[in-house]
């Protein structure tokens, strides 16, 4: 008799917890050849608006943790992306057809990059900060600080890649960010969620949706919690409606619209994407006894 | 003495800002985390763990103070703090049960009038203190009358961080004069007052005011004792000692929820103020979960295995 | 509402309570800091660790017996009993090592890029934290720390030197805008024994992050966790010749400062032998940083938080048994809080327990070396000699092993040998001033530059202090704190370059 497989639920992440869409909808992923491969969670509205108050309440938290710490959590998911990595190669091949050199070329770099990144938490205040020599007798600093809560939303492809890369500049200064995963390809990403889980993050400080992004699109620009958006879609009349969010509340809104060949590339390892989403905080003090 | 008398008299009020070329004390929050933790780097191991917590035991105000209490309960409660635990163990009994005003009498009756065991009631509109002074020293006067030995006062916040300290001053000046042979303890609900400065003067106003003991929360407002607050407090009991030659107790309350924790309490004791202060003359621990835990790490530093729950009475 | 009080009956303890309240007269008000409730001995395992009787060179990615095959004794310093014998290397292990490091850096390390040499790097990191409790027992035991301060902070600052220097390898070019950082090549470093793991790191770390390879030699009489960290650079697969220790004694670390092939030397030690390090080098290309003495001055105005000031400068003094270059060995306290502090200090180091430096309880350990020994002995005994009082804790120090008592002394001006020298132990000079101008004329008034302590509420003139300090590191309410980030260097006969921080980098880089 033969042994029958148990089948993986793939599920959003949100506050470190892993539940169904509210909604109780779900699509099904396909494979390029038409084949079902799994069924993975719709998001609504109102989950986008759970995990915004999951990111908000990490907030206060990931913000006190040292540099260093957070350097130490991104190194951690590296290493356990690197001990799962062929469980996401094997994820992409047969969501988006790609051979499996391809697929491994990219879960090699998304590993690399998150190293990158964690190597950048106790050093961009040095490159970016500074003292300020003012004409008057004041001590005078300028420091970045994270902004907030921030949307981040995913290219179709590459679906694992493409995500890391616009993430981890956005985390590892102290931001918290709900991520909308690649429409086309979100099983890489829901198994992605599964890696940061276990990496000791804390819960809500990555929040992952899968779904349709079209249907969130304006609840995220007109969210008035949502600190800064970080537009990786690549699609022009999505790209607009969320755009016209700083208009509504002056969310801070940056536009990644890399081709796919793009993010392979070293051009995506760039600190001064971590500037998109800090603010400058200058201090004063005087000098004298 | 009636209540309206005393307010009438009151005390008079030196300057609370000793002189006026002092500064007041203040405290450097990070430093004096640091030091606190640092006590916490100490390991209290056999001979010395044992002897710590019998002398936790020794040191404990057994405390139940729920709107629901009632004599059944206090009985339970003056049981345990008589005869914690097996005598084969060799517990000494606690230092105090402590209760609401109403309770005292049950309390003093369970007891009897003799007992190692001394009766504390909370009183002054604990744990909020948002009374008015009347009937918070009509508290006292019965809870004494009724058998307390000890009376756990709380502050008027309200007074204290809209700057009137004076007025926090006469009150505990008049509560402990109404207390008449009962010893004083002022609660300064370390919660509310937050900063570590707040904390330090507030210790000093209630020290001069004339507490027998300065003890840091009513357990009902998170946070309750911590080890930084304590220590806070221990160094003006210090510094008063030196500038008074009396010495205060003190007594951390609430949070406090196992026997490593209360072992180092008790390390922070003995190098902040010395041996002379490890005596529930001078150092108490307001807790009642507390007493189970510290109980079943005797059982274990002497029968060598780890303890269940269900070996140990329930206060 | 009338109430009836009933007499009440004191029971028997409220004479003891009263008692307790009775006021105690002037003259008599003193902390007692006794045996009531003493702590029993609390030994951190050390028989997990096994310490095989001989440890041999490391050259070129693996242990060699040295060229002269000759070994020395390592011992513990708390109990003088010998714990392994170290290999004597000398001119020509040492030119073995500075070959296998060229050869290294040509082949492999200054190929490599940045991305994956900073892989190397996280991965030490990561064993050293495993390692952690094993190294910090071997450190105790060689040099004589106390395991609470291994433990709890020469380890984690270890790993924290590698985590931090390694994510820098492939972002160079941002930390020097405007240039193309390259390596320089060999570099050969000298370290110290009062914080050898430490030295190790802040030397190592930048090394390999910046592309160069290293020969490095640790002091004779702390060469045994630079000698498990080779073991741990074999675990991490770093490549043959990256690093090469070379263990042994002064000549050793002169050949390796005097061999033509070394482009850069780093030093760490003190300032006499600096000075003859320095005229080694005169004539040739190579660059040279060097981290030596200090007289670090601990200003404590009246406005300081002055329970949390105590705290300082007892940590300033007192933490590594004072065998640190930047500790606060001079106390400059504001003259109107003079008694003050005195008492407070004298009560505070009667809590310091000195003995077993594995008993995790142990504040204070074992002197790491009798020649330091006996010039903490000599100088302590010329402040007595030239008027200082001399004040010392009251224990009983352990019969075998090189012990000396937390001490500090008043009445020293700035005349005092005691106010001027390092003494490099558990000593502390206490002086007076009377205005802010004076501290920093009298913190100034010294060859060294290191470090300096800064104790006031005022926030503005904290920063007027730190400002006119000629000192490379100035704490304000706190003291003894280090980072990776944060750049340690000293100004004036205190040496110079920078270790840690984006500066610290400079040193191992060439920017032209």
């Amino acid at each position: 008799m033969n042994r029958l497989d148990v089948k993986k639920t793939y599920k959003l992440y949100i506050g470190g917890k892993f539940p169904r869409s509210e909604s109780g909808r779900y699509l099904p992923a396909k494979s390029p050849a038409g084949e079902h491969l799994d069924n993975f969670a719709h998001a609504s509205r109102k989950d986008f608006r759970d995990a915004v108050v999951a990111a908000r309440a990490a907030v206060d938290g990931w913000g006190k943790a040292t540099a260093y710490n957070r350097g130490q959590i991104l190194y951690r998911a590296a290493e356990m992306l690197q001990n799962r990595a062929g469980e996401l190669v094997a994820e992409i091949a047969r969501s988006t057809g790609a051979g499996a050199a391809k697929a491994k070329r990219e879960v090699t770099l998304a590993i690399d990059r998150l190293v990158h990144f964690a190597g950048w938490t106790d050093k961009y205040q040095q490159v970016f900060g500074s003292v300020n020599p003012v004409a008057t007798s004041h001590f005078d600093f300028t420091t970045p600080e994270p902004t907030g809560v921030v949307v981040v939303l995913a290219p179709d492809e590459p679906s694992l890649l493409a995500l890391v890369s616009l993430a981890a500049p956005v985390i590892l200064s102290g931001n918290t960010a709900i991520i909308v995963a690649s429409e086309k390809f979100p099983l890489p990403a829901a198994t992605f969620a599964e890696i940061l889980a276990t990496s000791d993050l804390p819960g809500g400080v990555v929040n992952i949706l899968t779904g349709k992004r079209a249907e969130l699109v304006s609840h995220i620009a007109g969210h008035m919690d949502v600190n800064a958006i970080v537009d990786g879609t690549g699609d022009a009349g999505l790209s607009a409606k969320l755009q016209a969010g700083t208009a509504i509340n002056l969310k801070r809104y940056t536009k990644r619209p890399l081709a796919a060949a793009d993010w392979f590339t070293g051009k995506v390892e760039d600190p001064y994407w971590i500037l998109d989403t800090v603010e400058m905080k200058t201090a004063w003090h005087p000098i004298g006894v | 003495m009636k209540a309206t008398a005393l307010i009438k008299t009151g005390a008079t009020t030196p300057s609370i800002r000793a002189s006026r070329f002092t500064l007041p004390s203040s405290v450097d929050q990070i430093m004096a985390e640091e030091r606190a933790a640092s006590f916490t780097r100490r390991s209290i191991k056999t001979s010395a763990k044992l002897a710590g917590l019998k002398m936790v035991v020794s040191m404990m105000d057994l405390t139940t103070l729920e709107g629901k209490d009632t004599p059944g309960k206090i009985a339970y409660l003056c049981r345990k703090a008589l005869q914690p635990a097996d005598p084969k163990y060799k517990v000494p009994p606690c230092a105090a049960v402590c209760v609401y005003p109403n309770m005292v009498k049950y309390a003093r009756k369970f007891l009897g009038e003799n007992s190692p065991v001394h009766v504390a009631s909370v009183a002054t509109g604990f744990p909020s203190g948002q009374f008015p002074l009347p009937t918070r020293l009509n508290e006292v006067c019965r809870a004494v009358a009724d058998g307390a030995d000890e009376i756990d006062m709380v502050i008027n916040r309200c007074a204290f961080l809209a700057g009137d300290h004076a007025k926090m001053f006469d009150e505990i000046a008049a509560i402990k004069e109404a207390c008449g042979p009962a010893h004083l303890k002022v609660i300064l609900e370390t919660g509310e007052l937050v900063t570590y400065d707040n904390v330090r003067l507030a210790s000093e106003i209630a020290m001069q005011a004339g507490a027998d003991f300065i003890k840091t929360s009513t357990g009902k407002v998170s946070p309750a004792a911590t080890m930084p607050v304590t220590l806070v407090m221990l160094e003006a009991i210090r510094d008063h000692f030196f500038a008074t030659g009396i010495r205060i107790g003190m007594k951390p309350a609430g949070g406090i929820r196992n026997s490593k924790q209360a072992l180092h309490y008790l390390v922070m004791v003995k190098e902040t103020l010395g041996d002379d202060w490890l005596t529930p003359d001078l150092f108490r621990f307001g807790a009642s979960t507390l007493l189970n835990d510290v109980l079943m790490q005797i059982a274990k530093t002497v029968d060598g295995n780890y303890q269940g729950a269900d070996y140990f009475s329930l206060p | 509402m009338k109430t009836k009080l009933k007499p009440v009956k004191l029971s028997a303890k409220r004479a003891v309570v009263a008692s307790a309240q009775a006021v105690v007269p002037l003259n008599n008000r003193r902390l007692t800091f006794g045996n009531k409730w003493d702590y029993a001995p609390a030994p951190e395992e050390s028989k997990n660790y096994l310490i095989p009787p001989r440890h041999e060179l490391f050259i070129n990615g693996k242990f060699v017996a040295p060229h002269s095959g000759k070994h020395f004794d390592t011992i513990n310093p708390a109990t003088e009993d010998k714990l392994t014998e170290i290999a004597l290397g000398d001119e020509t292990d040492v030119d073995h090592a500075v070959k296998a490091a060229r050869r290294a850096y040509e082949k492999v390390w200054s190929k490599m890029p940045g991305r994956e040499r900073g892989k190397y790097l996280y991965r030490i990191a990561r064993i050293i934290q495993e390692k952690s409790r094993e190294l910090a027992v071997l450190e105790s035991m060689d040099g004589g720390k106390p395991i609470k301060e291994t433990r709890d902070v020469d380890l984690p600052i270890v790993a924290a030197h590698f985590f931090y220097h390694a994510g820098w390898a492939d972002k160079l070019p941002y930390a020097f805008p405007g240039r193309n950082p390259r390596p320089l090549g060999v570099v050969g470093q000298i370290i110290p024994w009062n914080f050898p793991l430490l030295m190790a790191a802040w030397k190592i770390a930048p090394a390999l992050a910046c592309g160069n390879t290293v020969v490095i030699k640790p002091s004779k009489t702390t060469s045994l966790t630079l000698v498990r960290l080779a073991q741990i650079f074999q675990e991490a697969e770093l490549p043959e010749g990256v690093v090469n220790v070379v263990t042994g004694v002064g000549e050793t670390g002169t050949a390796i400062v005097k061999h033509p092939d070394v482009n850069k030397i780093a030093f760490t030690g003190s300032t006499e032998i600096g000075k003859q390090l320095a005229q080694m080098i005169v004539g040739t290309d190579k660059r040279i940083t060097l981290e030596l003495g200090g007289k670090a001055a601990n200003i404590v105005f009246d406005d300081a938080p002055i329970d949390q000031a105590i705290e300082g400068i007892v940590a300033g003094i007192y933490f590594n048994m004072g065998h640190v270059c930047c500790a606060g060995s001079r106390l400059l306290v504001q003259e109107n809080i003079f008694p003050q502090v005195v008492r407070k200090l004298r009560d505070r180091i009667q809590t310091l327990r000195i003995g077993n430096p594995l008993d995790k309880n142990t504040d204070i350990g074992a002197i790491n070396n009798k020649p330091q020994l006996e010039k903490i002995r000599e100088l302590v005994q010329s402040g007595a000699d030239e008027g200082a009082e001399v004040v010392q804790t009251s224990c009983t120090l352990p019969a075998r092993g090189y012990w000396y008592p937390p001490t500090f002394l008043t009445g020293v001006t700035a005349s005092h040998r005691v106010a001027q020298e390092e003494i490099f132990g558990p000593v502390l000079s206490v002086m007076t001033f009377r205005t802010p101008e004076e501290a920093v004329e009298r913190a100034n008034n010294t060859p060294y530059g290191l470090s300096a302590g800064v104790w006031t509420d005022k926030g503005s003139k904290i920063f007027k202090i730190v400002n006119k300090l000629r000192a490379g590191v100035v704490w304000a309410n706190t003291y003894n704190k280090f980072d990776p980030t944060s750049p340690f260097g000293g100004y004036k006969e205190s040496g110079f370059g920078r270790e840690g921080g984006i500066q610290g980098l400079a040193a191992y880089c060439r920017l032209d």
